[in-house]
């Protein structure tokens, strides 16, 4: 089972005839992944990778099937890709975009909302997600996975690939890997992704990276405190981070002296999450914590 | 993207918002006859301009009764190193101020307008103790504060306002004042992709006025695109000569205090970094965020940038390549110190893809680079070196 893709997937591209969308197109299809098709406007009727590239997600949709989309459409016209996804009605969106400005965001929430839960967005401004052996939609290196049972919920990308590699190495497989993306607005929250493992028979236990910057992993602990009935082990990231300044994602900032590594270690703590303090023991750390 | 506070005002003052006149000068004469401007017997207030709060507090905000008293206030405040609460320890040099006409204050209010990322939404936050660290009131007297929303996607709406006047105690003309002021700051906001608009204070004056004394305003990087006159109005001479550099060759570097230079892709990867230096008894010197689809050219000039920052007495490079491959990296590490002549020492951890092929390019090189299993051997290894 695992959550959010799998054997069932059929994926588009949006912006797949530009260079990042067409390698990674390409990537996730020698992966496993079902790709169906491509959205480029204005290259409706050619073709890419053996599949159709259409002018609009509607057509797309209509003519493949698809149920998910993959975006690679820049900042200035990313938004604007987002919903038309949703707009033509796809289940799973994800958008590896970085740099959308943030007001454009507000608007893709509103309509996300006012879609009543049925497009789901993972992103902007992150890796994707993987299922193992199954389904790849996004930019991260397939061949450092290994299918198993634990969930992986994560701001960064980078730091994702880490706790993969040291698990992976220990000979622990991962159930899915869900890039929620460092912008301070986004589709997913850490709650959202939690409470899908927390419902799959295929997740025993579950690694949470965050960073510094807002409380959503503040807030993730009061969820799992009420709620996880599986093991959670977590690291933040960013905590010899100087105050005030922004550390490369859009969201990674403390701001009036809120969003600290110091506060959100403490709030995990007192729910019952397990602190990782070295981004080098994920792996160990999670071994521990789900007896394996 | 930050802005002067005399920048802020002037994009405001489109708005039709309530602002003291005043004028940007650069020199002592400049800002007595910008006080003289104002006519006789009027107040002027002398306003350092640089990008930080607490300007007060370090002496660069002074009154002044006379257009003679402002020129002896911006002789001395030109050319000053300003330290406040949010400066560097040794200040930041004053280049210019802002002349202001001065007002007779009743009393004085705080409003800001910020994204609230939790909810999606823009939040006002209000409060009747103006003229303080909001911070502080946040800390003592959060009662003192109210905070409401607006949602961007409708606008600001009447019981809004309503409800901060009755908080606020404004009634009668000074209600319709602040409902216009908070009407055109909501504007501001939308129109110019905002991240963060802060009145303080905000200020009823003796004679009914409600006026906006001083304000800060800040940008969203990734809309800049939109507003090149905003863009227009940065000044490079506040910002960190190798973060501006950086950012030009599409790196994220933000410089810190210690000697250990990093080298990272991703910005997790790279806080993630910081964090196991220090854990490992060492200190950090920078964040380095080579970012996905880093060349060899970056590579060489993020080495660069590294190495400008003469307290660094090595490096940690510290990869896990998805998109980026480690070959890649390796060559821009080999060619960089080749070319740079790098003399400190150098700890390299390569993982992920091409890896064996980046470690090989490595150890072939020739140079003395200190090879890394993990990042957490690597962190033992570079402040073993450093040390």
């Amino acid at each position: 089972m695992s959550i959010l893709v799998g054997k069932e997937t059929r994926l588009i591209t949006q912006g797949i005839t530009g260079s990042a969308g067409l390698f990674h197109s390409q990537k996730c299809a020698e992966y496993g992944t079902n790709l169906v098709g491509g959205v480029t406007p204005g290259k409706g009727g050619t073709k890419v990778l053996d599949h159709t590239v259409y002018d609009t997600v509607y057509d797309a949709r209509r003519k493949t099937g698809a149920n998910a989309t993959m975006i690679f459409v820049p900042p200035p016209f990313a938004a604007d890709a987002i919903l038309e996804a949703i707009d033509a009605g796809i289940e799973l969106i994800v958008c590896i975009t970085e740099g959308i400005p943030v007001l454009d965001m507000l608007k893709v929430k509103k309509a996300l909302a006012n879609n009543g839960g049925k497009s789901r967005l993972i992103g902007p401004n992150c890796p994707g997600v993987i299922t193992p052996g199954a389904c790849k939609i996004g930019i991260m290196p397939g061949h450092i996975h290994k299918p198993g049972r634990i969930g992986i919920v994560s701001k960064s990308g980078t730091l994702t690939y880490e706790a993969v590699g040291q698990l992976s190495a220990l000979g622990i497989g991962q159930s899915s890997c869900v890039g929620i993306g460092g912008d301070p607005i986004h589709g997913t929250s850490f709650i959202d992704v939690l409470r899908m493992f927390n419902e799959d028979r295929d997740t025993d236990a579950v690694v949470m990276i965050g960073e510094i910057g807002g409380n959503a992993e503040v807030q993730a602990a009061e969820w799992v405190k009420e709620n996880m009935s599986k093991p959670v082990v977590g690291f933040i990231a960013g905590q010899t981070a100087p105050k005030g300044k922004r550390m490369g994602h859009a969201g990674a900032i403390i701001s009036g002296g809120k969003g600290t590594a110091e506060e959100k270690y403490a709030a995990m703590a007192a729910c019952g999450i397990t602190t990782i303090m070295s981004p080098g023991d994920m792996g160990s750390v999670l071994k521990k914590v789900a007896k394996l | 993207m930050n802005v002067h506070e005399y920048q802020a005002k002037e994009l405001l003052a489109k708005f039709g918002l309530n602002i003291p006149k005043g004028k940007l000068c650069h020199t002592p004469t400049e800002a007595e006859w910008a006080a003289r401007s104002f006519g006789p017997g009027k107040l002027s207030v002398v306003k350092a301009q640089i990008h930080a709060g607490g300007r007060g507090k370090g002496g660069g905000v002074k009154l002044a009764r006379s257009p003679e008293e402002a020129r002896a206030h911006a002789e001395k405040i030109i050319g000053m190193q300003l330290v406040t609460p949010q400066t560097v320890p040794q200040g930041k040099k004053v280049h210019k101020v802002l002349v202001a006409e001065g007002s007779d204050i009743d009393k004085e209010y705080y409003l800001s307008l910020v994204v609230n990322r939790e909810n999606a939404t823009l939040s006002v936050m209000a409060s009747t103790e103006g003229g303080m660290d909001i911070e502080e009131v946040a800390e003592n007297h959060p009662e003192k504060i109210i905070t409401t929303d607006i949602d961007p996607t409708v606008g600001l709406s009447g019981f809004t306002t309503r409800k901060l006047n009755e908080a606020l105690g404004f009634k009668g003309h000074l209600a319709k004042a602040f409902e216009k002021t908070l009407k055109g700051l909501t504007e501001a906001f939308l129109a110019y992709d905002c991240e963060m608009i802060e009145i303080n204070p905000l200020a009823t004056t003796k004679d009914g006025q409600l006026q906006i004394l001083d304000c800060k305003m800040s940008f969203d990087g990734n809309a800049l695109f939109r507003h090149p006159h905003i863009q227009d109005l940065r000044d490079y001479e506040e910002e960190d000569a190798r973060e501006l550099e950086a950012s030009k060759f599409g790196l994220s570097y933000v410089s810190l205090e210690g000697n250990i230079g990093c080298l990272v892709n991703g910005a997790g990867l790279a806080m993630g970094t910081m964090d196991i230096i220090k854990q490992a008894g060492g200190d950090p010197a920078n964040f380095l965020d080579v970012g996905g689809g880093a060349s060899q050219e970056t590579v060489t000039q993020a080495f660069r940038i590294i190495l400008r920052d003469t307290s660094v007495k090595g490096i940690f490079v510290n990869i896990f390549g998805g998109i980026m491959k480690c070959d890649v990296i390796a060559n821009g590490v080999v060619s960089a110190s080749k070319e740079l002549g790098v003399k400190v020492p150098l700890v390299v951890r390569l993982e992920g893809t091409n890896v064996e092929l980046g470690k090989k390019i490595l150890s072939e090189s020739g140079l003395n680079i200190t090879p890394a299993d993990s990042m957490a051997d690597g962190a033992r290894k570079i402040v073993a070196a450093v040390k």
